[in-house]
């Protein structure tokens, strides 16, 4: 099996590739995240986003969240594909599919993978309302990195 | 030389995707302190640098050849 479980595309995702490269015999649950454009954020209306990555980092920053939700939840199977370019309201943006034995490590592994995206990899989105447009950066209002980068689990 | 690759606003503020850079051996703050005022950046605080792929403190340093990128806040997802 080549096929990479941490990707960025241009094109539509389809969730159900996504789903079949973390099936297996073990598995007794798979969760799905699809994370979609939103029209109305507060008070302001978006008409389409547009998504910027550095694709060789961003993809590598993928495999490492990967890692990460490995030593954390073992025997669970992660597949992230990210899409970037033009996206209009409800397109999909990002897939994230988790398999494990029993549901609850699916659950919380999936969670988990989206929080860090909006941390660790970069990608970045920028909106175009009716009156302008912007690039968003922080959207956790986090402060900023006091060590000088993300925290990186071992 | 060194790379530096540039991305959402930066990209816009400087009106490039890419620099090259002569200096070498020059630490990630350097750069970066170099690049804000040759540019007249603002929001630097927050933006992160990666060196060949991989996130970098301030104080690494940069040899001739390396890819840097400078990373803002990022808002996948």
């Amino acid at each position: 099996m080549t096929e990479t479980l941490f990707d960025i595309v241009d094109h539509p995702i389809e969730v159900e590739p996504l789903i079949k490269k973390v099936e297996r015999r073990e598995a007794g649950a798979i969760t799905t995240f699809i994370g979609t454009v939103r029209e109305w954020t507060k008070d302001k209306k978006t008409v389409y986003l547009e998504y910027q990555a550095y694709v060789p980092m961003a993809k590598k920053m993928l495999a490492t969240i990967g890692d990460e939700i490995q030593s954390k939840w073992p025997n669970t199977v992660v597949a992230i594909t990210h899409r970037i370019g033009r996206l209009d309201i409800s397109d999909v943006a990002v897939v994230i599919a988790v398999s494990s034995p029993h549901r609850k490590a699916a659950y919380e592994a999936n969670e988990y993978a989206i929080e860090r995206i909006k941390q660790v990899v970069p990608i970045w989105k920028k909106e175009h309302w009716e009156d302008g447009e912007s690039w968003i950066g922080d959207q956790l209002e986090q402060v900023p990195y006091p060590t000088g980068k993300p925290k990186i689990e071992e | 030389m060194i790379k530096v690759l540039l991305f959402a606003h930066l990209q816009e503020e400087v009106g490039k995707h890419q620099l090259e850079v002569d200096d070498t051996n020059i630490t990630v703050r350097n750069l970066k302190d170099n690049l804000q005022s040759d540019y007249q950046l603002r929001q630097m605080d927050q933006v992160m640098v990666s060196v060949n792929e991989e996130y970098a403190l301030e104080d690494d340093v940069v040899h001739d050849g390396d890819v840097v990128a400078f990373i803002p806040p990022v808002s996948g997802g």
